[in-house]
Formats: structure tokens, C-alpha cells, sequence
């Protein structure tokens, strides 16, 4: 896919694939074998129709290719540019065995932008109306999917936000640059005009519990996320200028702090950075930091690069954009100046050990390895855990032995009969799309038990 | 959108009230719980204690000292405008137990903090002490309503020019060193402040909770930005806090992460005057 140049985009918060053309999505969707039996599909968690819209496309019909997409999944504009497809749709693709698979996740985004860009997809018309009515707690991804699917069906939906704009993740956590936010918004604007109600600024735990969504609404939905931040529990975490990537790039990404002062939160500037972590949290906080002015930034990772978490194409754009990655490396301490701002970091390397249990190789610190990174601004992105207000208010919502929701994986139904979860909130931090395969499962489960109650 | 029903600037226009309509968060909150508030569409996101609600009439109460861009552009609104966001109740509710006898002690805007707070000693059957401080006689605000609720109250000044001169300290002394039967103190006001009557209360083993004030973003527990140290663990002020145990809060690791953004809060300022 055509990619803005390396050196220019480093600077600026422009995306950085430019998407395919017209030709090279004719010449590609030629590729498909149209299988009778298609595995792709499998591949995918809400399970898209992929021959059908590559025929559409192969056809000349892309508004057509688009809505056999939107059927199945509510944000394909999105997920044609964070699914890690390579793991999902074509990984499964039967040309992959002796060649490069289809380009499923390019093909639906130029589709679904194509259809964006004339304002092509009307909203269906919804004929049943169910007197039954459900509440969405978290408007990310799997929120969406659920109201999304209940609504077509004919339930009335209301989604409940904390924040103060819908999307969760898709707002707070990927970078303009890599997801631009006007087409989230589009892709919400659907969902509004699909019916859905969205409370913004709700606190679901405090301003409403979940016991007094139970008394009002048929069904109740929790997808609130993975939000918790985790830190490193070591000497100097606390100074000046350190953050946590949630922090970090709720700051830059919803706050828009990119645009400080035009925008009034502050941005977080520093010349040398380090980002501690290896996934994809860790390669948005990285390339933000560069393009917010760093002069250099250092990722370090505890592990080797074989082992680093995040998309293959995240750690190939990074290190296109000049970051650095310091591997096998773990940090013990923050240093700080004599006014408490962060100046460096203490590491040490490390080294892989027997696989455990998993067959991943732990990392062992070598003895006697420390050496010091000059640094003035850190950002932790070692992963997240359960955000806790839920929980607060709702005691007898079952947790895991990891602290996530317990739920029945057929119908994501939690202990409470009539609460549903999925997502992050019950797996740990995942993929949009795997949040979004659980909303589906949820939402067909919630219509299965409200329609047989009538 | 969330809409101001009045408004009153105190102390000489340098504190503003507001009364906010929200149902929701007037239904909810308690004694201690903060709201954030974004003003407008380029807002920034910033958190204020909830200093009186009244669930009857859904309203709310913020009291504000003007300090930087976003509080100046709020001192302009007026009754019948609108907020672009508010969201709570957030943080935990103040835990009042009856204790016998209590001091409060209010600094400077501390003071419409304090006063929620206070209701909630009193409501608990306590015999409630107050002391509010400020640096001058104009910017002592609430003095009637705390009047109303507490059973002695002294007022100090720095510059002497209402109440007695000195220190808030100053006083909570001669009352630590006169009454031993006062067996909790409740500080809210400039974190130099909280910090001293810590160290004196320590001096006495009597028990002190403070009310913190750091940088805040979501206010909902998913940044960390908040974090403070309290008794050598990381606590995150919005939700484990804003009331901690004060003996035990890192004040001076706490003051100098709120001076984290102290030029960028002059940048903005100056943009917004520009």
C-alpha cells in the first residue's frame, strides 16, 4: 500500500498508508479465488462475508461491496486499519500457503472509505420495533457492535460513556495518525442514525449502577475495557514528566493536546524519550512522542524483537521513523534532577531463559549489566488491567482469577442473569475486532433470551 | 451540555460559585466527591469538588479559585449558559464516623471544599471546631454558612487584617494544646497547608484525613496522572482518594508534580489573551 514518506511523516499527525487506488484494488480483489468453502471467513470474529464483497468489487460495485460488509460489522473503515489481519482473515486465506494472501483488511478499507467519501450507505430501515429495551455500558468497539446488532433487530438502545465523546479506544488510544478521528465519528454518526442513544459523560458505577440499569432495561451490556493502567512498582516512577500510555495518549489523542495551545491541555514534551513496553500501545506512544517534537525516542523492551507483542507493520513503521529499540533491556530505577524531573532510567539487560509453560522464554536479568539512558520524559506501556469502578458498586459481579468478568464464553451472560460482558473487560487487553466478535455473541445471545420471552 | 442556573463571585471576584444544573450527579453525590468539568470544545479536563448538592432540585455546587486559562474562561460564564461536560460523582465519598469532637480546617477556596465536609461531621453528632485561614480578610469566603455549622469557629489572616493574625497551624495548636479530647482533624487548602498541620498533628497522634488536589485528566482511574504516594504505595487520587490519611501523603512529591505543567499553564494563558 502507497505510504506517506518516512522523513515528512515523522512530523506530522497525517495517516501514514494513503490507502489503495482504485486500480490496485480492482488488480488485487482479482486475486481472490472466490472459494466455495471459505476459510477467511472463519479468520474473521464477526465473520464478514469476504468472497461476496471482493465479487462486488471485482464487479465495479463498491457501495454494494461496502454494505455486505456493514451487515456483519458496524466499523469497517476501522477495521480495515487496525485488524491484525495477518493473524485473523488471511492468515486462513488458501493463496497465503504458497503466496502473499489476499489483502483483505486493504480491500475493505478502501471500500469502506469509498462509501464514506460519497456517503453512499443510507441507513437501513428498521421495520420490527421490540417493545424490549437494553443498556450499552462503554461505547468502544464491542458497545458499538452490541447496540449496533440490537438495534437493527429492533430493540431500543441507550449506550452510557464516561468520557465526554464515544469510542473508547478508537478516541483515547490509537493516534490520529494511524486512525484519523473524523472517521470514527462518521462511523458512530451511523450508529446515531441507526436510533442509538448515547449518554456521554455517565459514569456507569457511580452516577448509575449497574443494579438500577438492571431495574430499568431487559438486557444490560458491559463492555467497559481494560483501562487500569499497570506500573512498573519501581524506584522513581512518581517524577516529573513519566507517564502511563493511557495517560499519555489520552492527552495527544482525545484531549488533542498535539494541538496545544490551540486546545488547552497541556502537551507532554521531552527531547529524549523512553517508552517502556513492546506492543502496540507502546509503538502509538513512541511515534506520537516523535511527532510532538522528541528528537529521539527509545523504546525498551524486556524481551527480543521476535518476541515483540505489537503488529508487525507498527514496529516496521517505527523503526522506518528513526525510533530505537533497546531489547533485552528492562528498567530498575527513574533518576531524577534535583527538582524531581525525570533524567534517566537504570537498566538492565537481560537474557532469554527455558520457555515456561506457554513456550514464550522468560527474560532473565543479567547480573552486573546496568547502564543508565539519558532521558526526559518516560512513558510506561507494559499493559493494563480491569478497571475497577464497576466492580465497586456491583459485588456480586463475578471476577476471574485475573480480576476480569466471569462469563458463560456461549453467551457472555456474567453471574447476574440479564448482564452481559465482553471484550477487554473480560479477556484483558485484546483486539478491537476480538471486542467486537464478543459484542456479536453477546447481542445474538441477549436476542435469543428477550425473544423467547415474548 | 449542562446548564448554570446562578452564579456569585466571592472574595473580591477571585472565587466564583456556580450552581450547576445535573440531576444525575446531584442524585448521587457525597460529602468529599469531586465532578470534571470541560467548559468547551477545546476545553481541557479539570476536577472540582463538589462543595454542596441538593438532590431535590438536581443542582450542584462548584466553587473555584480563578488560576489559569480555564478558570478565567469560566469566570465569564453566567447564569443561563451552558457547559460543554460534566461527569460524576468521582472519587470516594468522605468516611465520617462520630468521633466526639473534630477540628476543620479551611484554606483559602479549601474552604468550599471544607464545607460539604463539614455538613457531614455535623450530620454524624460531632462537636465540630472550625478554622479557616486565608492570606487576607477579602478572601475568606463562606464564613455565615460555616458559621451556621460549626459549634466554635476562629478565623485567621496572615496579613492580621481580619480574625487573628497568623497561620491556620497557629491556632490548631492552642486548640491541640488546650482540648485533648479532639480526636480528628479535617484539612483542605493549598498543599503547603494540609503539609503543616500534618506535621503538627502528627506532634499530637491525632488522626488527620486531607483532601488532595492533583493533575487530573479522566478522573475515572484509566491514567494515572493522578497518582500520589501514600504511605510509600502509588494511589491513584481519583479513585482511591481525594481523602487520604495525612499522615501518611508525600506532600512535597505531590507539589512538585503539580507544578509538572506550570509554564505550559502560562502558554496557555497567554494564548487565550492574545
Amino acid at each position: 500500500m502507497p505510504e506517506q514518506d518516512q522523513k515528512l511523516r515523522a512530523k506530522n499527525f497525517l495517516e501514514v498508508p494513503y490507502g489503495l487506488t482504485t486500480e490496485l484494488t480492482q488488480l488485487e480483489a482479482g486475486r481472490c479465488l472466490q472459494c466455495t468453502n471459505p476459510k477467511c471467513v472463519n479468520g474473521c470474529p464477526v465473520n464478514v462475508d469476504i468472497p461476496e464483497f471482493i465479487r462486488q468489487i471485482r464487479a465495479g460495485d463498491f457501495v454494494e461491496a461496502a454494505k455486505v460488509i456493514k451487515l456483519r460489522n458496524i466499523l469497517p473503515a476501522v477495521c480495515g486499519r487496525v485488524c491484525p489481519q495477518e493473524e485473523q482473515c488471511e492468515a486462513h486465506c488458501v493463496l497465503g500457503i504458497r503466496d502473499k494472501p489476499v489483502a483483505i483488511g486493504h480491500l475493505e478499507r478502501f471500500v469502506a472509505d469509498w462509501a464514506m467519501k460519497t456517503d453512499s450507505i443510507k441507513v437501513p430501515v428498521i421495520h420490527t420495533q421490540l417493545n424490549k429495551k437494553v443498556a450499552v455500558v462503554g461505547s468502544g468497539p464491542g458497545g458499538i457492535t452490541v447496540a449496533a446488532d440490537l438495534l437493527q433487530l429492533g430493540y431500543t438502545v441507550t449506550v452510557y460513556e464516561a468520557l465526554h465523546e464515544p469510542g473508547g479506544v478508537l478516541v483515547y488510544g490509537i493516534p490520529e495518525f494511524r486512525l484519523p478521528k473524523s472517521i470514527v465519528h462518521n462511523e458512530i454518526d451511523y450508529l446515531r442514525r441507526l436510533g442509538c442513544k448515547i449518554e456521554l459523560n455517565t459514569v456507569i458505577g457511580t452516577a448509575i449502577t449497574i443494579e438500577e440499569l438492571i431495574a430499568e432495561y431487559d438486557a444490560v451490556y458491559i463492555g467497559v475495557g481494560a483501562g487500569l493502567p499497570v506500573f512498573m512498582n519501581i524506584e522513581g516512577e512518581n517524577l516529573c514528566n513519566i507517564f502511563s500510555s493511557n495517560e499519555y495518549l489520552t492527552r495527544i489523542n482525545l484531549m488533542k493536546a498535539y494541538r496545544f495551545p490551540e486546545y488547552d491541555t497541556p502537551k507532554p514534551e521531552g527531547n529524549h524519550v523512553v517508552v517502556v513496553g513492546g506492543g502496540n500501545v507502546a509503538m502509538d506512544s513512541a511515534r506520537n512522542a516523535l511527532r510532538c517534537g522528541a528528537t529521539d525516542v527509545t523504546i525498551v523492551y524486556r524481551r527480543s524483537r521476535k518476541e515483540l507483542p505489537a503488529r508487525e507493520e507498527e514496529v516496521r513503521h517505527a523503526m522506518e521513523e528513526g525510533i530505537k529499540f533497546k531489547l533485552l533491556t528492562n528498567p530498575v530505577r527513574f533518576i531524577g534532577n534535583d527538582i524531581s524531573w525525570v533524567k534517566g532510567v537504570e537498566c538492565i539487560r537481560m537474557e532469554l531463559g527455558e520457555p515456561d509453560a506457554d513456550g514464550r522464554r522468560k527474560p532473565v536479568p543479567i547480573k552486573d549489566s546496568n547502564f543508565i539512558i539519558e532521558t526526559d520524559m518516560a512513558i510506561i506501556a507494559i499493559g493494563t488491567g480491569p478497571s475497577p469502578l464497576i466492580f465497586a458498586t456491583t459485588p456480586n459481579l463475578k471476577r476471574n482469577r485475573w480480576g476480569y468478568v466471569e462469563v458463560n464464553p456461549e453467551t457472555m451472560e456474567t453471574s447476574i442473569p440479564g448482564v452481559y460482558a465482553g471484550g477487554d473487560i473480560v479477556t484483558g487487553s485484546a483486539t478491537v475486532i476480538s471486542a467486537m466478535g464478543a459484542g456479536r455473541i453477546a447481542a445474538n445471545a441477549i436476542h435469543k433470551k428477550l425473544s423467547s420471552e415474548q | 451540555m449542562y446548564e448554570i442556573l446562578s452564579k456569585e463571585e466571592m472574595a473580591d471576584s477571585s472565587i466564583i460559585r456556580l450552581d450547576i444544573y445535573c440531576p444525575l450527579i446531584a442524585n448521587k453525590a457525597k460529602p468529599g466527591q469531586f465532578v470534571i468539568i470541560r467548559v468547551n470544545e477545546t476545553g481541557e479536563r479539570i476536577p472540582l469538588t463538589i462543595a454542596d448538592c441538593n438532590a431535590f432540585s438536581g443542582v450542584i455546587t462548584i466553587i473555584f479559585q480563578i488560576v489559569g486559562k480555564t478558570t478565567a474562561l469560566l469566570r465569564g460564564y453566567k447564569a443561563g449558559d451552558y457547559i460543554k461536560d460534566v461527569v460524576g460523582p468521582l472519587g470516594k465519598a468522605a468516611e465520617i464516623e462520630k468521633v466526639g469532637t473534630a477540628i476543620v480546617v479551611g484554606g483559602g477556596t479549601g474552604i468550599a471544599i471544607l464545607h460539604h465536609i463539614t455538613k457531614a461531621i455535623k450530620e454524624a453528632d460531632n462537636y465540630v471546631i472550625g478554622i479557616l485561614g486565608a492570606r487576607t480578610k477579602d478572601l475568606i469566603i463562606m464564613e455565615e454558612q460555616m458559621a451556621n455549622l460549626c459549634d466554635e469557629m476562629m478565623i485567621t489572616t496572615d496579613d492580621g487584617s481580619y480574625g487573628t493574625q497568623g497561620f491556620v497551624t497557629d491556632a490548631l495548636k492552642k486548640y491541640l494544646d488546650e482540648r485533648p479530647d479532639i480526636k480528628l482533624v479535617y484539612a483542605i487548602g493549598p498543599i503547603v497547608m494540609m503539609k503543616n498541620v500534618c506535621k503538627l498533628t502528627k506532634q499530637y497522634g491525632v488522626e488527620t484525613k486531607v483532601s488532595l488536589n492533583p493533575v487530573m485528566i479522566d478522573g475515572t482511574g484509566m491514567c494515572g496522572g493522578c497518582r500520589v504516594s501514600v504511605g510509600g504505595k502509588t494511589k491513584f487520587c481519583c479513585v482511591d482518594g481525594p481523602d487520604f490519611d495525612g499522615h501518611k501523603v508525600d506532600f512535597d512529591e505531590l507539589e512538585k508534580r503539580n507544578s509538572m505543567y506550570l509554564k505550559k499553564e502560562k502558554d496557555a494563558l497567554l494564548f487565550s489573551i492574545r
